[in-house]
């Protein structure tokens, strides 16, 4: 009796351990929309649903200088609103969007944006790692090669080893 | 055996090369930026006066002297810390242009009025549009400008007597 009752209260916590696991997991999922839905409602207005994309696109883009990963879309900085507030001026007035990143790129460098250009030293980022690997690639295939070379059997050996198998064959 | 040791040299430099990038980014402040500004001229603005707003200036007021734009807000408690030293420098005849953002103006006017006015102009950039101008990402920020009205550095948090000691003190000095 004892017994069948420690294990039916293991299983409930166990039950118990499942579903709170799952419910924090739905909660997470829900905040996670609702946080999304927070962030849509703004009190902006455009006059067309290209301006609005584009508005949306560019506060994604752009990264708050002041908090450092977040974009100015997500951070609750007083220069993200800023930002928010200048991208969208100047969006009403018709500016593209290349004008708007120009803009923000004149005042706070590239690092304002989350796609940057491709400059010298974004170049050096691709190219170190990438050459490193075919570097380790080149050296592989090099060594695997001149070991292939060493394996191989000369003609006198390779008859000496016919000869061996033969002779096994026959004995058996 | 001078391939040989080649071999270990190779691998050897590179991992010093290496350390020496990776310790040098152990003491890099990431938070600090640099601005785009440097070697161009003060943007265009026009801003009144902190005092009246019948006074009004424009970029033209940095040509003629080395000058420091000190960005400051009665919100910022480093600006409260680095005030004094403010003082001190002005003291010492070096010359400063304030630049009140994103502030209100009574209460800016009481923390000069209280806390000593460093300043030989002051600005008053109710909107932060200058700041917004000028790259401006947390108060206080200090810019150099030069007697042409171009900015040459840029410091990001407070001027203390010893970053002015170690670093400022000589960007001053070579502004011309």
């Amino acid at each position: 009796m004892m017994t069948i009752n420690s294990k039916m209260l293991w299983m409930n916590a166990r039950k118990r351990g499942v579903l709170l696991l799952l419910s924090s997991f739905v909660l997470t999922l829900s905040l996670a929309a609702m946080n999304q839905a927070f962030a849509a409602i703004d009190v902006y207005e455009f006059s067309s649903e290209q301006q609005e994309d584009e508005f949306r696109e560019l506060i994604k883009e752009l990264r708050c200088p002041k908090c450092q990963n977040n974009n100015i879309s997500d951070s609750n900085a007083p220069l993200a609103q800023d930002l928010r507030d200048k991208t969208y001026e100047m969006i009403v007035e018709g500016q593209s969007k290349q004008q708007i990143l120009d803009y923000m790129v004149a005042r706070y460098g590239n690092f304002v944006r989350y796609d940057p250009p491709l400059t010298p030293a974004v170049l050096m980022l691709w190219i170190i790692p990438l050459s490193c690997i075919a570097l380790g690639f080149v050296l592989v295939w090099r060594r695997s090669g001149s070991k292939a070379k060493t394996d191989e059997l000369s003609e006198a050996e390779r008859q000496r080893l016919a000869k061996i198998i033969e002779e096994e064959k026959s004995q058996s | 055996m001078n391939r040989r040791i080649l071999i270990f040299l190779i691998p050897f430099a590179a991992f010093l090369a290496l350390s020496v990038f990776l310790f040098r980014g152990l003491y890099s402040d990431a938070t600090e930026l640099e601005s785009v500004l440097i070697g161009k001229p003060v943007p265009e603005f026009l801003l009144q006066d902190i005092f009246s707003d019948d006074v009004q200036y424009q970029q033209d007021i940095f040509k003629g002297e080395p000058l420091l734009l000190n960005v400051w807000a009665t919100w910022c408690p480093t600006c409260r810390a680095e005030h004094d030293f403010l003082n001190t420098l002005s003291e010492q005849g070096i010359k400063i242009i304030g630049l009140n953002y994103k502030d209100e103006r009574p209460k800016a006017i009481r923390w000069l009025q209280q806390l000593g006015d460093p300043y030989q102009i002051n600005l008053f950039d109710e909107k932060g549009m200058l700041g917004l101008d000028l790259g401006v990402y947390g108060a206080p920020e200090t810019y150099f400008i030069d007697s042409n009205g171009i900015i040459r550095y840029r410091h990001v948090g407070d001027v203390n007597p010893r970053n002015w000691s170690g670093e400022l003190a000589a960007q001053f000095a070579k502004l011309d």
